[in-house]
Formats: C-alpha cells, sequence, structure tokens
C-alpha cells in the first residue's frame, strides 16, 4: 500500500482535513510544506533538501487530484508546493488558486524538456504558473503467464485487452482492474471508437458508454490504489492502469521472488498522456523557499533518482542520461516519437461536460 | 439529529438562577457551534451557484454601495429532486441501511440479553469486551475485514482447508461484503442501549408475571421485550442514521455497483466540483432523516402525555 501513488484510504483522511482546515494559515517561519502524491519522490528527496538548506521540510500527501484540487479551491491550505496534474493545474489558475512562478529565479529551469512545455503549455499559456514534473501514460499492465495461458495471442499491445468482449471475457476469472478516473478513461474509450476524445456530442457518449459497460461485467475492482498490490501479489492480471504503478507493481513482484511478472504497454491506439507539474498555491506562507525547492527538483541528480525510484518519466532533458538505464531505454515509459505522437494530451472541460462524463462514469461503475 | 433528543427542556423555574442557566446554555451553545452554524453554510452553499473560483460558488449576497441583493438560486434542489440518479441512491442507502439495522438487531438483542443476565461482576467484563475494538481505529478495522475478505484471504483459506468449498468465494467488493463491514462496525452501539435497559429493568416483574401464570416466553414478550423497547428504539436510530450517510465502509469493501449516496455527494464535491449541488444532495439527505424522526418523537412525547 505505501508504495501505490493514489491509495484511498489517505484520500479520505484528506478529504476530511479539505472541510476543517479552511482557516488554518498560520505557519511558523522556515518551515516549507509540500503536498505531493504519496511516494512521488525517492527515499532522500526530501531529507537532502533539508540537509543543504537547514529549512525544515513536510510532506502531506494525497492520493486523489480530486482532492488536491477541492483543497487549494478551499484556500487556506498552508502548502507552498503542491503538485497537481496539468489539467487540474488548468482549472487551478482558472480559479486564481496559484501564484505565478518567477522563472528568473529557478537557474535549473533550462533542463526541463523543450516539447514537453510545449504540451503543458495547452494546460498554461506561456507556462507561467506550472513546472512540469513527471509525466505518464494510462496503458496496458498484464500478468504475461496468466494471460498467455488463457489467450495464447492475446493482443497485449491493445485496448481490445478490454474493449473486446469476448477477449476480456477470458482474463474475467484471473481478474480485470482499472484505475477509477473518467476523465482518463473515457476519453479512451472515446478514442478506441476512432472519436474525439473529448467530444461533447451525446451521440458519441453514448458510444462510449456502450463501449464500456460491455466491459463491465469483466471488471474486478475500480480501486485505483489496490491495482499496485493487486498487479503485483497476481490477484490481478489485467489492469488499465499508470506507467509508473505498473513499474512498481513488477518491481514489487520481483521483490516477493513469487512467479509473478507485470508488464506495460502502451496502447497501439494511443492513449491519454498526463503531466503532473509543480505549482505554489496563491495563498502559500513562504513562496520563496517554494521557488528553492523547485529549483532543486530541476536538478538533474534530484528528478533522476526520483524516477528510478517512481518508474515514471520526468520532464527534465537534461536528467535523461542521469536515469538508470532500464528505465530510460523502456519505450514504455519513454516512448519513442512515433509512439508518442498517438498519445493525446488529457484535458480539462467545462462543468457541465464533466458532469455527463460523472454521469457515464457512474453508470459504468453500477453496470447499469 | 438524536442532539434533537438530547437538548435539555427549558426548566421554568420562578426563581432566576444563573448557574442552572449556564448549565443550559452550554448544550445549546454545542448545538449551535456543531451543529447549526455549519447547517447554515451548507444550506447557503445550496442556494449558491457554481463557478470557477475560489471558492467555487457565487456568494449570496452582493452589495452595490446602496442595495443588498439576495439571490438564491432553487435550482440545485429541482435538480436533485427531479434527477432519478438520486432517487436511487437514497433508496439504495435507505435499503442497506434498513437491512443492517435489521440483522444488528437480531444479533445484538440476544448478545445483550446474555450479559443482562450473567452475573454483575462478569457483565462488566463482557460489556468491555463489547467495547474494546473502539481502542484501534475503525479505517484499520475495515481494512482487516479486505484481508480477511480476499479471495485468497483468511476466510476462503479456513473454508478450502476444511473443504467446505472448493473454490473461493468472491466475497470482497461485493454487496455482501458492505453488510458484514456495517455489521461489525456498528453493532456495539446497538448492543450498549438494549444492554442498559435490559439490565436496569425491574426483574421483579418478571417474578410476579410468573408467579401470575405466565410461561418463560410469554413473560418475555409481555415484560421483558416491551420494558425494552426504549433502548431497542434507541440502538436502532443511533445505527440506521449514521449507515444511510456511510462513504467508507461502501467505498472500502463494496463493488462499483453499489451506488450510496455518502458516493453521489463525493461525486458532486470531488468530480463535478459543484458545491452546491453536493450541499443540496446533503441536505435533502437531512430533511430524508430528520423529518421523520422529528414527527415519531413528538407523537411519541405526545403519547406519554
Amino acid at each position: 500500500m505505501q508504495n501505490s501513488r493514489r491509495t484511498i484510504l489517505r484520500s479520505m483522511l484528506a478529504a476530511s482535513l479539505a472541510a476543517i482546515t479552511v482557516s488554518t494559515t498560520a505557519q511558523a517561519q522556515d518551515k516549507l510544506f509540500i503536498y505531493n502524491f504519496s511516494d512521488y519522490f525517492a527515499e532522500d528527496t526530501v531529507s537532502n533538501f533539508q540537509a543543504r538548506t537547514g529549512v525544515e521540510t513536510r510532506v502531506d500527501f494525497y492520493d486523489s487530484l480530486e482532492v488536491l484540487e477541492t483543497r487549494l479551491l478551499a484556500g487556506g491550505s498552508g502548502f507552498d508546493v503542491a503538485f497537481p496534474s496539468a489539467t487540474v493545474g488548468e482549472r487551478l489558475i482558472q480559479s486564481g488558486a496559484l501564484k505565478p512562478i518567477d522563472i528568473t529565479a529557478l537557474k535549473n529551469y533550462g533542463n526541463l524538456d523543450k516539447d514537453l512545455l510545449k504540451l503543458v503549455a495547452e494546460h498554461d499559456p506561456a507556462n507561467k504558473y506550472l513546472v512540469p514534473y513527471m509525466w505518464l501514460t494510462t496503458g496496458v499492465a498484464y500478468n504475461a503467464k496468466l494471460v498467455s495461458a488463457r489467450l495464447p495471442d492475446a493482443p497485449t499491445n491493445s485496448l481490445d485487452m478490454f474493449f473486446k468482449p469476448e477477449v476480456a471475457a477470458k482474463f474475467q476469472d484471473c481478474g480485470i482492474g482499472i484505475v477509477d478516473a473518467p476523465n482518463e478513461v473515457i476519453p479512451i474509450a472515446l478514442n478506441y471508437l476512432g472519436l474525439d476524445p473529448y467530444s461533447t456530442k451525446a451521440e458519441d457518449l453514448d458510444k462510449a458508454k456502450e463501449l464500456l459497460l460491455k466491459l463491465r461485467p469483466f471488471i474486478r475492482h475500480m480501486q485505483s490504489g489496490q491495482l499496485v498490490a493487486d498487479m503485483a501479489s497476481g490477484q490481478l492480471c489485467l489492469a488499465l492502469m499508470w506507467s509508473g504503478d505498473a513499474g512498481i507493481a513488477a518491481a514489487r513482484a520481483e521483490e516477493a521472488e513469487t512467479d509473478v511478472t507485470v508488464d506495460y504497454a502502451i496502447p497501439k491506439e494511443g492513449t491519454i498522456i498526463s503531466f503532473d507539474t509543480m505549482a505554489i498555491p496563491a495563498d502559500a506562507p513562504d513562496p520563496e523557499q517554494a521557488l528553492a525547492f523547485i529549483d532543486y527538483i530541476l536538478e538533474p541528480k534530484t528528478v533522476a533518482a526520483i524516477s528510478n525510484h517512481v518508474f515514471y518519466a520526468n520532464a527534465n532533458a537534461a536528467a535523461t542520461a542521469e536515469v538508470d538505464a532500464a528505465i530510460r531505454d523502456n519505450p514504455n515509459i519513454y516512448p519513442p516519437a512515433e509512439v508518442r505522437s498517438k498519445l493525446f494530451v488529457d484535458k480539462s472541460l467545462p462543468p457541465r461536460q464533466t458532469r455527463e462524463r460523472t454521469r457515464v462514469w457512474s453508470a459504468f461503475r453500477a453496470g447499469q | 439529529m438524536s442532539s434533537v433528543a438530547i437538548a435539555p427542556a427549558a426548566t421554568p423555574s420562578a426563581t432566576t438562577n444563573w448557574g442552572k442557566r449556564l448549565l443550559i446554555a452550554i448544550p445549546y451553545a454545542w448545538l449551535l457551534v456543531l451543529f447549526l452554524a455549519p447547517f447554515a453554510l451548507v444550506a447557503g452553499i445550496s442556494l449558491s451557484t457554481v463557478r470557477l473560483g475560489m471558492p467555487p460558488f457565487e456568494p449570496l449576497t452582493a452589495w452595490d454601495g446602496s442595495i443588498l441583493n439576495l439571490r438564491l438560486n432553487f435550482e440545485n434542489f429541482l435538480y436533485v429532486l427531479t434527477d432519478d440518479t438520486y432517487l436511487l441512491a437514497y433508496l439504495t442507502s435507505l435499503k442497506i441501511a434498513a437491512i443492517s439495522t435489521a440483522a444488528m438487531l437480531f444479533i445484538a438483542y440476544p448478545l445483550a440479553y446474555g450479559i443482562a443476565s450473567c452475573s454483575p461482576s462478569s457483565r462488566s467484563l463482557l460489556v468491555f469486551l463489547v467495547i474494546v475494538p473502539f481502542w484501534s481505529s475503525m479505517l484499520i478495522r475495515v481494512y482487516s475485514w479486505m484481508s480477511i475478505l480476499r479471495n485468497d484471504g483468511l476466510l476462503n483459506a479456513l473454508l478450502l482447508k476444511i473443504g467446505l468449498i472448493s473454490e473461493p468465494l468472491r466475497i470482497l467488493n461485493t454487496e455482501t461484503a458492505i453488510y458484514i463491514g456495517i455489521v461489525y462496525t456498528y453493532l456495539p452501539f446497538m448492543v450498549l442501549p438494549i444492554y442498559s435497559t435490559l439490565s436496569s429493568a425491574d426483574k421483579t416483574l418478571i417474578e410476579a408475571a410468573r408467579d401470575l401464570g405466565c410461561s418463560r416466553i410469554s413473560a418475555f414478550w409481555r415484560v421483558t421485550f416491551p420494558l425494552s423497547l426504549p433502548g431497542v428504539a434507541a440502538g436502532c436510530a443511533l445505527v440506521f442514521i449514521p449507515v444511510v450517510g456511510e462513504f467508507v465502509i461502501p467505498d472500502l469493501l463494496g463493488g462499483a455497483d453499489t451506488q450510496m449516496i455518502g458516493r453521489a455527494i463525493w461525486l458532486e464535491f470531488f468530480n463535478n466540483r459543484d458545491w452546491p449541488t453536493a450541499a443540496a444532495v446533503t441536505i435533502v439527505l437531512l430533511a430524508l432523516l430528520v423529518v421523520p424522526i422529528v414527527y415519531f418523537q413528538s407523537r411519541q412525547a405526545r403519547a406519554q402525555g
């Protein structure tokens, strides 16, 4: 559980805090408060910063972006640095919940990958608020042994694994999991159907819903935080999940020295690419230390160590050489250009469309 | 909600006693600060409109220099009341709460009856045992149920070993798991009030009934059970009300196909970022629960005269 990126337990604790902490802004000096996904740093990332600067650094964790967003929107969170995804960041910018970042104060900013900065600029025009951190895809994680025992030539690099009922049915008994992320899975389903992932047409959404409902009977659960543990222990044999989480599951299965293996593939039909970013809340108590911390993360050594630990590709071009070859050369973590061209960016939708999609998702979860 | 019952009745005393007033003021202040004020905030948000900003809803009032404008938006309520997604979620929640309350009553009553008929010294030990689980966090206890009920969990391993089943039962992520979790977690709240009415019941009444020719069974139904009814009612209320709004247990133990109202509120608040609709769902839930309870209580109060 400690390694998984989004566990339900913590999100609920944070949610209850979100309601309570509306008015607790007073923080002592020389303390830095960071809000990040659980286990999204290397083990020594924070302690090294603390040793170098002498600033007492505390990290609080969240497990779902929804909780982060709601907490920052409520205001007075007391955090200096938060790690929203670019999509959530986009809405936070529009809501006035973030402070512009003074790039000139970041001496390592030039290390960032220019292409990725351009993609993030779709959410944050002129790259004023969001500093890219890691990026990831949502794809097919599978247990090769269990899968091939049931279907020798299984199309593991394709979403057919989920969306062709005759294929998915084969894996019902060994367990299919899926991330509880409507903002990712619905666009993926639309894209699979050859439709605009961000279509606002009711008939397109209906088609996506129909596709998802056909998959529904074969799914064991949709607990994002449980996927890493269940893939690693062989409780599930197939999951639509985040690239880094699949990497963590593979590493854990190896540590446990069982015969479970976990592989990950970016589906050939294309999938969603998401960015996690660093941002400073508008009411951050100590924005200067926040900038110092962001600059520290932008150092190639720091961020490469994090990638080595969490199996996510970082947005730092200068760091790639320092990332372990096993991760750097893995085309499913650092995909080559022709694969990247099939990926589409996670996008924010207006409230009405969000609700329609939540509806589709609720119907899918309920299997109705 | 149960605070309605706790609220003390004003004591009309001719002599003004400040000490007494202060004593009464404390529970009222408690109610005001911890119940009415948050309720007012939620009610306010439920009449507001969503916007992109901090906080993500429009203020209800606007001051344009000389005129105070009050804008109340009832659309959220119309939406919640006319859309059958919420209706379905309310009904599911009520159904789960009703079934689990009934199940708890069946388990708790014999348990409480058993404890109450023990000797006073072993009673306190038994009551202590009922309370012991509260010493660890509820989340941890629910998580341990996950490892018991899993396909490769303790329960399935045991059943497979003794040969009762040949392949693992799927219990986790089903409605059965929700019932197990709820009954387990809330059982003490049912046991304790029933036990307290049973143990304080006058034993001589039962002796009298027996002397007058009642069989043991009819003495139970005609004397003991009616005497314990206030405890049964309190237990049911203590259990039913929180279970309707329960979010944690169904989310951890249940499957994706059980949509309770707690989840609906979560979705509105976190996924749709629509605080006003989330607040409206909450207010409707409160109305669904509080109105029948207040009505029931006032009837009871009248009956008692």
